[in-house]
């Protein structure tokens, strides 16, 4: 029987030769992780279901990126948590302030997420690891100490979606707009429960940083995972990560899907997301006339190397609107080294903008850029749901990095073609 | 399943895409873990007068998509911790729907468009069964699968894993 990606990938990890979408199966686990705002209720669970150790003390990652560093007391304790479990069950990789990363993007950057893995998280972005080709899926607290304790989850096979994107993109254009047109196109409950595979040549040209953009948002569809196939992109950006050995998986020619997509981007301009909904997404110069206080690149979503670089190239000799406070968040310290070896961190200095260490801030409204009430920020976040990013009577408009930077420059949505030229 | 108890209360009734921001605002769901301190702040930003009015027992009626955004397990606590002692919607987003079962919040999958705001509703789980009694009209459900349905009667995932020791579909 063919079988597509997920398929085979769950497959392997409930010990069986296939699999069909709608089943229940118990898949062993390669990687459990929650962070500072999901391990201590998932670790209050896993004492009171009476287990003592981990499954596998490199397997579990902890990492404490939401409220970091600490931004109150409560932060702070439940932090210690983290910390003492760590120690407590020999946890290999821990990451604290300094040295830790926004999950999503440290995880994958420290090795930790392979293809043909499968990976469990207590946070919905956990589907972010699907660029690799590997199947990963947020999951609550409860189920996460389950993951923790047996190494071991019970999964529904999920349908497949396919989405072929056809055609080159354009400058300026990148991960963020496909996967925003995408859920425009679809809604957030288009691909509810489901596998979304991405497939097309306007993939296949796609950096690996546009990737793990797409695969991050598809829980904004309302997806289980979204998934990429590796090709020779994949496996450059692998070398010298991991000792550990991985295998690949790839969808039959045959293989059945649910639905078939297709799309053609060469036309696509850079997308914007109204709120309060990802789903709510039109063209740029569609925007009207939208006045920013507030503009924020970074996040599990786009605060990789890539997305720093646009970013810098807009902002290069160029100062962001004094009315738009502008907040500039690399996901991780290795992120940040480069940053400042390639002279980027100057730039935005020089363009006014607040560099922070990597936390996840100011995306759920925790901490580093809290909105006031009536205020509008342009982000490169992943929801704009009401008071997401503060005040419930503040607004989020989601767009990628070079919009973002752009914006921040003439203090209203814009196209970066306008800033560029 | 252990017992075959029949939930009854009134339909408080919501739209489509109901998000876990909406169940629980991050003004109050990161500033502590007492459920029942979130639990007077449940649906605020949609429905500000809903802590107040809803009563033991009654259920939370919804369109498409309930629970969309965080795997945060607050969502159903904090749902579950205002009294209500099920949501029914025509679809939920999975990982709302897995945190629900897990927390021991009964969720019930069926066609809500004919159900008013105040209804009076019967719900068997066991049977299958939704009824609304103010219209008179009654509807099968699809019935979980029978782990859910232990899980559920255990009252979540962890007392049930306490209970059985493992993990067994």
């Amino acid at each position: 029987m063919a079988q597509t990606i997920t398929e085979k990938i769950l497959a392997w990890h409930a010990g069986r030769d296939k699999v069909r979408p709608g089943e229940l199966i118990n898949a062993r686990i390669d990687l459990a992780l929650a962070n500072d705002i999901t391990a201590p209720l998932s670790l209050e669970a896993f004492r009171e279901m009476g287990a003592e150790r981990v499954f596998d003390p490199a397997k579990v990652v902890l990492v404490p990126d939401h409220f970091t560093p600490a931004r109150d007391i409560a932060a702070a304790e439940n932090c210690v948590l983290l910390r003492n479990f760590a120690r407590e069950q020999g946890l290999e990789n821990y990451f604290d302030v300094g040295r830790v990363g926004i999950e999503h993007v440290m995880i994958p950057e420290e090795g930790l997420a392979l293809p043909g893995e499968v990976i469990v998280g207590a946070d919905s972005h956990t589907c972010t690891y699907g660029a690799l080709g590997a199947f990963s899926t947020g999951v609550g607290s409860t189920d996460l100490a389950m993951a923790m304790a047996l190494g071991e989850v019970w999964l529904r096979v999920p349908e497949s979606i396919r989405l072929e994107y056809a055609g080159e993109l354009r400058s300026w254009v990148g991960g963020k707009d496909i996967i925003l047109y995408t859920i425009g196109k679809l809604g957030v409950d288009g691909a509810r429960y489901r596998a979304m595979e991405f497939h097309g040549p306007a993939i296949d040209a796609l950096s690996m940083d546009g990737r793990f953009t797409m695969a991050n948002m598809a829980i904004e569809a309302g997806a289980k995972n979204g998934i990429f196939h590796v090709d020779v992109k994949t496996k450059e950006w692998l070398e010298g990560r991991s000792p550990r050995d991985y295998r690949i998986f790839s969808s039959d020619s045959d293989a059945s899907y649910a639905e078939k997509i297709e799309f053609e981007v060469s036309d696509l301009e850079p997308q914007v997301a109204f709120p309060h909904l990802p789903s709510n997404v039109r063209p740029v110069s569609e925007a009207g006339d939208i006045a920013l206080d507030q503009a924020v690149i970074g996040s599990c979503t786009n605060g990789r190397l890539e997305d720093m670089e646009i970013a810098a190239r807009i902002l290069k000799g160029r100062q962001v609107d004094p009315r738009v406070r502008t907040i500039v968040i690399p996901g991780s310290q290795p992120i940040l080294k480069e940053m400042v070896k390639r002279g980027w961190m100057e730039i935005f200095l020089e363009a006014g903008v607040a560099v922070s260490t990597p936390t996840c801030g100011p995306c759920l409204g925790g901490h580093m850029g809290v909105l006031a009430k009536g205020e509008r920020a342009v982000s490169t976040t992943n929801r704009n749901f009401v008071g997401r990013m503060g005040h419930v009577g503040s607004e989020v408009y989601l767009a990628g990095p070079a919009v973002a930077a752009a914006s921040a420059i003439s203090g209203r949505l814009t196209h970066p073609r306008e800033v560029m030229d | 399943m252990g017992d075959s108890k029949i939930l009854t209360g009134r339909a408080h009734v919501f739209g489509d895409d109901v998000n876990t921001d909406y169940i629980i605002s991050g003004r109050y769901k990161f500033k502590t873990l007492d459920m029942n301190e979130l639990a007077c702040h449940c649906m605020e930003d949609i429905d500000p007068d809903f802590a107040s009015k809803v009563e033991p027992g009654d259920f939370i009626v919804a369109g498409a998509n309930f629970g969309c955004g965080s795997s945060r397990e607050q969502a159903p606590l904090v749902i579950k911790h205002a009294g209500v002692s099920a949501v029914l919607a025509s679809s939920f987003a999975r990982i709302f729907f897995r945190n629900a079962i897990n927390k021991g919040l009964p969720v019930v999958e069926c066609d809500t468009s004919q159900i008013e705001p105040g209804d009076d509703l019967e719900v068997d789980l066991s049977e299958g069964k939704v009824r609304n009694l103010t219209r008179g009209v009654e509807m099968d459900i699809a019935p979980l699968p029978s782990v859910m349905m232990d899980i559920l009667a255990d009252g979540g995932l962890t007392d049930y894993l306490r209970k059985h020791g493992g993990f067994k579909l």
